[in-house]
């Protein structure tokens, strides 16, 4: 496979090649890049926000792709489930579309009575000369609900800098309400989207260890809570891609340090765990409730992670992901089960990410950013991996060619964080790579075949 | 008796009942051998765009995109044009390139066309790659306008004089499943008639399992077999809401003057036979005995399952053509259509409803360029027995209780969408079975004796 001119340095293999791999560029044209765009990265990290009205602005394609997309729960409001677009026509491309946004607010603030809106911005917005900003302006006036505009007009940057203008319209909301007394140890979770329900097994550890949790940004979200995020002692920052931008910020605004986590597998859940009590040190109580909770949860699924991990001694992976940062947490989650990785890659990750990607990865390893399809593929066949993790748009390459695959991305419905999570994660791999149905896959059955 | 159209209470679209043009654009470009679908505009486009078809046809969907960056807003996408396929080229060496404009380069203004003669006068691309630019802008239609505007534009930009006579039938059969799409050809076949089908995804689509990777999926209609539509012995076209500018057909029989036949999606009795009477008169052969055959036990069904569905009152949503359609085949087994709606704003709805229904609309409510609450609004009065319509219609049929018959597309929740048949007789009886067994289900899980006969 010939990979393209300019996105070669793009593309790395660990002992060959000097590290120097570019990232952080945007998609080259006609590439066929799995990224999406400055609006899909706004729109995810704000979707989980269920009591808020979220309303995207321009023709209705960007609002109906993106209907019930997440597999993020609320335990309250549905608000967010539902797809708001002002579906904007050639009469508005003409003279404008800031009438229709006015009518759209006002009328879905009355009938929806949401705690906040979010106005997304999409591509031809700026073009038609909309001043959104002032639209949004006279709406809060007028009935009294913030309404923030979120710069996510598609061309304007590549998906992180989406998730930069999320962090912002977040930023606009913390600190506008009085902190609530809250107990003395209290942690914002960011970049936690309450996946199928995961943001509420990372509070059940917090609560069990004795910290509070202030707000979670954005899982099962609530705009009261992150109005008032601003009184915690701790932001625990997962994601880090997405969400990093908005602790910076809480950091210089509010005096809030953070800490970098993943809850993914067993040894981040217990890292996670280990240095929030870490900071909390003035009670030695929290360290050691962690260290009897990342016990007991270890003892429990223990044995049935050895039982998965005798299938699957010696399997190989690839890792396909929006940000590098879950591709840490899989590699090592991937150990546990004896399973090698050997192709790891990203859409949006960091060349500070891609180098700790590099220290963790084993020899012989590809490591790609921002790739598509054909090279996907390529290497899949080249390594002759038997598991795929990634999202949707990477299932069909792993299927057609007869390899397992787990969704690990934002629609997933299966919860993977955690300890339980683990077991779940370990659970859905070992159903995938271990089915019979791979034997009537045309490359395997010849391999078969073949006594190979 | 004037159908009843209800109003809009918002200006807002609340959960569309509509995709975007260059998203029906992309798949009539999957339907045609060795092409790549490319949409100038943003990333997200095509990402979400393939996104939405994978979660559907489950099979890869590679829509390239020419990524446009703040510069190309401001200053015009040419160069990310030009490189963009440039590098389709070189990845996938493909025999077509389709072209189709977002939002964003129809608001801003790119001449595509110029733009592509400017990189064909430059010998950068083989000259045998063709390209095909359509204008798919999401404001002035939605993604039938898209679908339909690609089929017309592919027609157009590869047909020339100058094809041989030949006994071929052109079919041009919309938005339908790639079961659908066998099932026609299977059906030509049996008349011993060449056809050739625009788009033909039924292979692309839902394909087989692969030894190796296909960089573009196997099957499709050739960019030769289009081009030699002009000597075609006929064209059928189905739609019931297709204006003549939007029409492949028309404009062949305008251009070539290949006669040019339109019918309703055929779907129920007598839509099937309009479209096999259609194909006999053009072919000059008598539909085959297993159509018959077909038919026949078509009708029996329909006698063994009518009571358990006469006077039963249906919501039916979607595309326009599609929902016609079925409106005609509902009113057929005795199934009042009482909701038909659309997100759809041809103008054309309404009359090709009427028609659908043989002029009998007493009850029947349509919404045309209408969103799911519009229908949600709808439900809570007229308190249908069944919705007919894509997987989106789900949340509506939980909130009210009401069962739901997917058809067409998205199915985004169940396996095997691109496998369902919905037409000809074959197809009919598949939804009629269907149909009856949603309802008895119904009438069995509700009734307090759970009968085991019904």
């Amino acid at each position: 496979m010939e990979i393209l001119a300019q996105r070669q340095r793009q593309v790395f293999r660990k002992g060959n090649d000097s590290f120097d791999i570019a990232c952080e560029r945007r998609s080259l044209s006609g590439s066929v890049s799995q990224r999406a765009c400055v609006f899909c990265g706004s729109r995810v990290v704000l979707y989980p926000i269920a009591d808020a009205l979220h309303l995207i602005h321009g023709p209705a394609g960007c609002a109906v792709y993106t209907w019930d997309i997440r597999g993020s729960l609320s335990s309250g409001p549905q608000l967010h489930r539902l797809s708001f677009s002002t579906d904007l026509r050639e009469k508005e491309i003409i003279y404008g579309g800031e009438n229709k946004l006015y009518g759209s607010l006002c009328e879905l603030i009355g009938e929806y009575s949401p705690k906040a809106a979010f106005v997304y911005s999409t591509c031809i917005v700026g073009i038609i000369g909309d001043d959104v900003e002032a639209v949004c302006k006279r709406v809060s006036r007028e009935t009294g609900i913030q309404v923030v505009p979120v710069h996510s007009e598609g061309f304007k940057g590549t998906k992180k800098d989406g998730y930069r203008a999320a962090c912002e319209a977040i930023f606009k909301l913390t600190g506008t309400a009085p902190v609530q007394v809250a107990g003395k140890y209290s942690v914002n979770l960011l970049g936690e989207f309450n996946l199928a329900g995961e943001s509420w097994i990372v509070r059940e550890y917090f609560r069990k260890i004795g910290v509070e949790v202030t707000a979670v940004m954005t899982g099962d979200g609530r705009v009261d809570d992150i109005r008032r995020a601003h009184g915690a002692g701790l932001n625990l920052v997962q994601c880090s891609g997405s969400m990093s931008y908005l602790a910076q910020m809480m950091r210089e605004k509010f005096s809030i340090p953070f800490i970098k986590v993943s809850y993914f597998g067993i040894e981040d859940m217990a890292e996670a765990l280990y240095s929030t009590a870490a900071f909390f040190k003035d009670d030695p109580s929290i360290m050691s409730r962690a260290r009897e909770l990342v016990r007991d949860e270890v003892n429990r699924i223990y044995p049935a992670i050895r039982r998965y991990r005798r299938a699957l001694e010696g399997k190989k992976a690839a890792i396909y992901v929006g940000g590098a940062f879950k591709a840490f947490s899989l590699i090592k989650a991937l150990r546990h089960l004896g399973m090698k990785t050997a192709l790891v890659g990203s859409q949006t990750g960091s060349r500070e990410d891609y180098r700790l990607l590099k220290e963790v990865c084993d020899e012989g390893t590809v490591i790609v950013d921002d790739s598509n399809p054909l090279e996907l593929s390529s290497f899949i066949v080249e390594k002759g991996v038997d598991l795929f993790i990634g999202g949707v748009k990477e299932r069909p390459i792993a299927y057609k060619l007869g390899v397992g695959f787990c969704d690990h991305n934002h629609e997933r419905k299966v919860p993977l964080a955690g300890f339980e999570g683990m077991l779940n994660f370990s659970a859905e791999v070992y159903s995938s790579v271990m089915s019979p149905v791979w034997e009537f896959a045309p490359r395997n059955a010849k391999r078969v075949h073949n006594g190979a | 008796m004037e159908l009843k159209t209800a109003g809009k209470k918002f200006s807002a679209v609340r959960n569309a009942c509509k995709l975007c043009a260059p998203l029906g654009a992309s798949v009539v470009f999957c339907g045609i051998k060795e092409a790549v679908p490319f949409l100038h505009g943003s990333q997200g486009c095509a990402t979400y765009i393939r996104r939405y078809l994978i979660s559907h046809f489950r099979e890869p969907v590679d829509i390239a995109s020419s990524s446009f960056s703040e510069e190309s807003a401001i200053f015009g996408g040419k160069e990310n044009l030009k490189s963009g396929l440039l590098n389709v080229y070189s990845q996938y060496k493909p025999r077509l390139i389709g072209v189709a404009t977002t939002c964003l380069a129809e608001t801003i203004g790119d001449d595509v066309g110029l733009f592509l003669n400017e990189l064909k006068a430059e010998r950068r691309l083989p000259e045998e790659v063709r390209i095909v630019n359509v204008s798919t802008p999401s404001f002035k239609g939605t993604h039938m306008q898209g679908f339909y505007a690609t089929v017309k534009g592919v027609v157009a930009e590869l047909c020339r004089s100058g094809a041989a006579k030949n006994r071929t039938i052109n079919l041009f059969p919309s938005f339908l499943s790639c079961a659908d799409i066998r099932h026609l050809k299977e059906i030509f076949r049996d008349f011993g008639v060449q056809c050739a089908v625009l788009p033909d995804y039924s292979d692309t689509l839902d394909g087989v399992s692969w030894e190796k990777y296909h960089k573009i999926p196997q099957g499709g209609i050739s960019v030769e077999e289009i081009e030699s539509m002009p000597g075609s012995a006929g064209s059928i076209e189905f739609s019931s809401t297709l204006s003549a500018e939007e029409s492949a057909g028309r404009l062949l029989f305008e251009r070539f003057a290949v006669p040019c036949f339109n019918t309703a999606i055929p779907v129920g009795i007598r839509q099937t036979d309009a479209f096999l009477g259609m194909v006999a008169k053009i072919s000059g052969r008598p539909v085959p005995e297993k159509y018959s055959l077909e038919r026949g036990r078509l009708v029996d069904a329909y006698v063994d399952g009518h009571k358990y569905v006469f006077g039963r009152k249906a919501a039916v949503y979607g595309e326009e053509d599609m929902v016609a359609a079925l409106a005609a085949f509902l009113k057929e087994i005795g199934i009042n259509p009482v909701l038909c709606v659309t997100g759809g704003s041809s103008g054309r709805f309404r009359e090709a409803l009427a028609a659908a229904l043989g002029g009998d609309t007493a009850g029947v409510t349509l919404k045309e360029d209408a969103d799911f609450m519009d229908m949600e609004d709808e439900l809570e009065d007229l308190k249908p027995d069944l919705l007919i319509g894509s997987s989106k219609g789900y949340q509506a049929s939980r909130k009210f209780g009401i069962p739901l018959v997917r058809v067409f597309f998205p199915v985004h929740d169940r396996l095997g969408g691109p496998r369902m048949l919905h037409i000809g007789y074959r197809g009919t009886q598949r939804l009629f079975d269907e149909i009856v067994n949603v309802l008895l289900s119904k009438k069995q899980e509700d009734s307090i004796t759970g009968y085991t006969y019904l």
